[in-house]
């Protein structure tokens, strides 16, 4: 059990004790151990504070549209295809635009430039989402009214995505708002994790004969996989459970429209939206069973990705796992 | 060094002490809607009473009735008054009832932004009904041009605006278009959020009135005050007596002098579309929520001195913040009522 190897497993526990090797251990095991604590604690808070709308909804709960407080009938199918599809457009964009920068940020440009770069970035992941609600309402909302929606509206108007009216806010808006929140997020990690690789291996690809493009997408690139990957995990959590600044731009109405430009609704904001003023208890039970379907949601997508993780590196070069 | 450390925990110690002695803190929780009379009341009161010190949590009508229901809070406040099961729940928690007292009055205002239309519209109960029903979807219908002669109102599509947060606010917008339209009552009702058949949501007042500013064409309703406070364009109503009414503090003082002579003995009446000539039809009062029994005697006689000191002497302070007063019959009446709390 203590012993590692047979060299350790020698030194008696007490001596263990002595030199502190057992108590640190002891000690960050306790730390590591109350991260699955919280886990665990949050979901059964969840589950038993939910029972009342999880014995009367059932798993029709899942598949209901109707939200209505006064009928005290609740359903969570519009606020799940509002994360889902929200989280999908902000990942749609970020990830290109986010890992794009990154390659050029830790492989093709200078090491000044990219400090300070790095710097500007590390500020805007640090900065409030109620900050980037108010750029969305005073900036992407107007735009998407004037510029963007004509642009896609006239030309592609007859595709179900691009129908229908815009009032400026929507799923469209609120992808883009969310988009600009993660990259971020997916630049300042993969440029650490594209760093990281090995000198060694840039090299080999150079003195193979490949230009210093074919090196960087075709070695570097996919030996930092799965640490690209990592950082958009880290990008969908953050596009997932985002509150404020989704409510300011989203419209707040509870729809399943195929067009991007409809307004809509998401977990994470109505949950916000109503929690205070939740007077009955299977209102307040059925807001609370909205979180445990957001934490189900997001269990279940970080699930598939890392699922697609293991299938791609499994078909990849062989060298994607660092 | 030591002994400036020794003599700072004195007075410290000393601080904490007599704070700890003089102030009786009395804690309550509720609406944010009248919270910023409430503190300044409390501020006042305070000021004039030293042993008395009040805490006020705004943290939504609906999580002031259920602090006042577990007993965490001693007094509770709401936009809405209590339904029958709410008090039948305190009740029992609780082994006695609780009390509704009505502190001020506040109103919901129709706002828009039509291009081209800087006209103040009036608005009649059928129109205002017709589009949030989304029956009416044009600003040139006739429902809502007949009362609005001369105005040149556009064929556009009206974007309706709501909000999308729990609120006082839209329980008094829904609780009057519960009163005037049978179809509204049957298909959405009243609360504090309800199942909108159109419209996108704002977060608070200011997410309504920023939608509303930004979308052409865009109909929504925020709170007088707010309204007041920011200079925002609002259009009249037409209430039950056919005459067509502005919304400003007399006019909802008006509504509630109105509705006093039908005053039920527990405070517990809407006056949205209130009779009287001059009444504004969609206003309200906002609650304190007191338990009949206080045990601890201290806390029950400073609760029920601020209560009357509220509805005289308080009520001074109401219009500075465009907050109604209580009208003269509301007042006598609650007086009475003060003496009800044991």
């Amino acid at each position: 059990m203590k012993g590692v190897g047979p060299a350790v497993g020698s030194r008696s526990f007490v001596s263990k004790l002595r030199d502190g090797d057992e108590i640190a251990r002891l000690i960050t095991f306790l730390f590591a151990a109350s991260v699955v604590l919280i886990t665990v604690l949050l979901v059964y808070e969840l589950w038993i504070n939910s029972a009342l709308a999880r014995d009367k909804f059932g798993l029709h709960f899942f598949v209901t549209r109707v939200w209505d407080p006064v009928m005290d009938e609740y359903g969570a199918l519009p606020f799940i295809f509002g994360t889902v599809m929200t989280s999908t457009v902000a990942l749609l964009i970020a990830v290109p635009l986010g890992i794009g920068a990154s390659i050029f940020l830790a492989e093709l440009a200078p090491a000044r430039v990219s400090d300070t770069l790095q710097f500007f970035i590390d500020l805007l992941a640090a900065v409030p989402s109620v900050i980037y609600g108010l750029l969305g309402v005073f900036i992407v909302v107007p735009l998407m009214r004037t510029v963007i929606y004509p642009a896609l509206n006239k030309p592609f108007g007859y595709l179900p995505i691009f129908k229908g009216p815009s009032y400026g806010v929507g799923f469209l808006t609120a992808g883009i708002v969310l988009a600009i929140m993660v990259i971020p997020y997916i630049i300042s990690v993969s440029r650490e994790v594209l760093l990281s690789v090995p000198r060694d291996q840039r090299e080999a690809a150079l003195a193979l004969g490949s230009t210093r493009w074919e090196s960087t997408w075709k070695v570097v690139v996919p030996f930092a996989k799965s640490g690209i990957m990592g950082s958009i995990f880290l990008a969908l959590a953050r596009a997932l459970g985002e509150t404020m600044a989704v409510t300011m731009v989203i419209g707040n109405t509870p729809t399943i429209a195929a067009s991007l430009f409809s307004p809509g609704d998401t977990i994470a904001s109505v949950i916000a939206n109503q929690f205070t003023e939740a007077t009955g208890d299977l209102y307040l039970q059925a807001l609370i069973a909205l979180g445990l379907v957001l934490f189900l949601l997001t269990f279940v997508l970080n699930g598939l990705a890392r699922l697609l993780i293991v299938v791609t590196t499994q078909k990849g070069s062989g060298m994607g796992n660092q | 060094m030591k002994r400036t450390a020794m003599v700072l925990a004195a007075v410290l110690a000393l601080g904490v002490l007599v704070w700890a002695q003089s102030a009786l803190l009395i804690n309550g929780a509720g609406a944010t809607f009248p919270y910023p009379i409430y503190s300044k009341w409390f501020d006042v009161y305070h000021q004039k009473n030293p042993k008395i010190d009040f805490n006020y949590q705004s943290i939504g009508s609906g999580g002031g009735i259920k602090q006042v229901t577990e007993g965490t809070v001693d007094f509770g406040a709401s936009d809405g008054p209590m339904n029958d099961e709410q008090l039948k729940v305190f009740q029992g928690k609780r082994g006695s009832a609780i009390l509704h007292f009505p502190a001020v009055l506040g109103a919901d205002v129709p706002t828009y932004n039509i291009p081209g239309v800087t006209a103040e519209l009036s608005f009649t109960p059928e129109s205002l009904a017709g589009i949030f029903l989304g029956k009416i979807t044009k600003w040139n219908d006739p429902a809502i041009a007949g009362p609005n002669k001369g105005v040149n109102l556009p064929a556009n599509d009206i974007v309706v605006v709501h909000r999308s947060d729990g609120s006082g606010t839209t329980y008094i917008w829904t609780d009057y278009l519960s009163k005037i339209s049978e179809e509204w009552k049957s298909k959405v009702g009243k609360g504090t959020s309800v199942n909108w058949p159109v419209g996108l949501g704002g977060k608070g007042n200011e997410g309504v009135a920023g939608l509303v500013k930004q979308t052409p064409n865009a109909f929504g309703y925020v709170e007088l005050i707010y309204a007041i406070q920011n200079n925002m364009p609002y259009g009249r109503v037409k209430n039950s007596s056919g005459a067509i009414i502005k919304a400003d503090l007399a006019s909802v003082t008006a509504a509630a002098a109105g509705a006093a002579k039908d005053m039920p003995d527990d405070f517990r009446v809407s006056i949205t579309n209130a009779p009287g000539k001059t009444a504004y039809p969609i206003s309200s009062f906002t609650w304190l929520l007191v338990p009949a029994k206080i045990q601890d005697a201290g806390k029950r006689d400073a609760i029920k001195t601020f209560l009357k000191w509220m509805v005289t002497d308080g009520q001074n302070y109401a219009e500075a913040l465009s907050y109604a007063k209580l009208p003269k019959e509301v007042i006598e009446k609650e007086k009475k009522a003060i003496n009800n709390v044991q």
